[in-house]
């Protein structure tokens, strides 16, 4: 049902309906900030990350298949620039970033994330960090795995189907995911 | 417990995580786990570990993100919009053009316009080389229209913002209370000059 919405969405963006875009936005918007966010441990960064993600899809719309399922299209672009943001691993990584002279906006920036407390508090428990911390220490092949499939519960297969990458491979690395979380958790 | 025996069992743990395990395996795990400590002390931590990584929140995007994606969307996006009502349009396109054309003022103005870096002065904005800044903490009132040159918005603006052959850049933190357009070139500021003509003869 949602798939048959989600197809119907996609082809009057293809008809230039920018406003059909987005209602794809709105339905997916919380599942890739959530990747983005576990990703890159950082609001900001997570949703310049996110944003960009869609841009992408939404340029790059006439090469997804309808054939497949859009979530997975769409996830697999997300965890792609969150990987390329990793690895690259620049001080800053903002869009604005590409502006001249960004130091002051940064700064900007950086105020600006310590003023969305409320939204923070929620999460901002002691476990909670500590949990995330330990998720934030994985190497990112095995954080992403890890995330796809116990915050966003995706099924192994579908979780190698984002990541282009054999089943016997994810199993593998969500066994190292898990290992790894194990001897950061073990004591608490 | 040998190492070895350890390296095959925590392989059927994994396993039956990932609620994979054939029944004779399921049954060797257990009569293992019944009897060796260590393991059984494994196997409960690596469920421990799963039921903590699943008791975190769910995190949200944050406000105004859609409206931010859409904002963002390549202008060549936003020109064949244009061209599309045009397509819809055609006589009311020619016609337009013919009386713009004929009217006389616009060749000649579009070489003037085009020739250097402007933009509508206010008190509180800042130029860096050919980049207007909205600075952040600042609030602009009334529209701002960019020639030739870029502009960054980091702070407030309450009113329209027109860039014509340049960029906009949008700060996180930047807002702009009216519409954003950015254009380029003959057509689309061919394009500008006819709304505002049009929107001239009905104001």
């Amino acid at each position: 049902m949602m798939e048959l919405i989600i197809q119907r969405r996609i082809k009057q963006v293809l008809k230039g309906d920018q406003n059909a875009f987005g209602e794809i936005v709105e339905i997916y918007k919380d599942k890739v900030y959530q990747i983005c966010f576990r990703m890159l441990w950082d609001r900001h960064e997570a949703e310049d990350a996110a944003q960009e993600a869609f841009i992408k899809a939404f340029v790059n719309i006439h090469t997804y298949d309808p054939e497949k399922k859009f979530a997975t299209w769409l996830y697999r672009i997300a965890t792609n620039l969150c990987i390329d943001r990793i690895r690259k691993k620049k001080p800053d990584y903002h869009l604005d970033a590409e502006i001249s002279g960004t130091e002051g906006l940064n700064m900007y920036s950086q105020i600006a994330s310590a003023e969305e407390l409320p939204e923070e508090a929620v999460e901002n428990s002691e476990l909670q960090e500590i949990i995330q911390s330990a998720i934030f220490k994985l190497p990112e092949k095995y954080r992403s795995v890890i995330i796809l499939k116990y915050l966003e519960e995706l099924q192994l297969q579908e979780i190698a189907d984002i990541l282009e990458l054999p089943l016997g491979t994810v199993k593998t690395r969500v066994h190292r995911g898990r290992e790894a979380l194990r001897k950061y958790l073990r004591n608490m | 417990m040998m190492a070895s025996c350890q390296k095959e069992i925590v392989r059927l743990m994994h396993n039956y995580l990932d609620g994979e395990l054939i029944s004779g395996e399921q049954r060797k795990l257990k009569v293992h786990l019944q009897k060796c400590e260590n393991c059984r002390q494994h196997f409960f931590e690596l469920k421990k570990t799963i039921a903590l990584v699943q008791s975190m929140s769910q995190v949200r995007a944050p406000e105004g993100f859609t409206e931010k994606v859409l904002f963002s969307l390549p202008k060549e996006a936003r020109m064949s919009s244009i061209q599309r009502w045009i397509r819809k349009h055609p006589f009311f396109m020619a016609a337009s053009l013919f009386i713009v054309l004929t009217t006389g003022g616009f060749l000649s103005s579009w070489q003037q316009e085009t020739d250097h870096f402007a933009f509508t002065k206010h008190e509180n904005l800042h130029v860096e080389n050919d980049t207007v800044v909205v600075p952040a903490g600042e609030r602009v009132k009334g529209d701002i229209v960019v020639r030739n040159g870029d502009i960054r918005i980091e702070g407030e603006v309450e009113g329209d913002v027109t860039v014509i052959n340049g960029e906009k850049y949008m700060a996180s933190a930047g807002n702009v209370t009216g519409d954003i357009e950015e254009i380029d070139e003959a057509f689309g500021w061919l394009w500008y000059k006819l709304k505002k003509t049009v929107a001239g003869v009905f104001d």
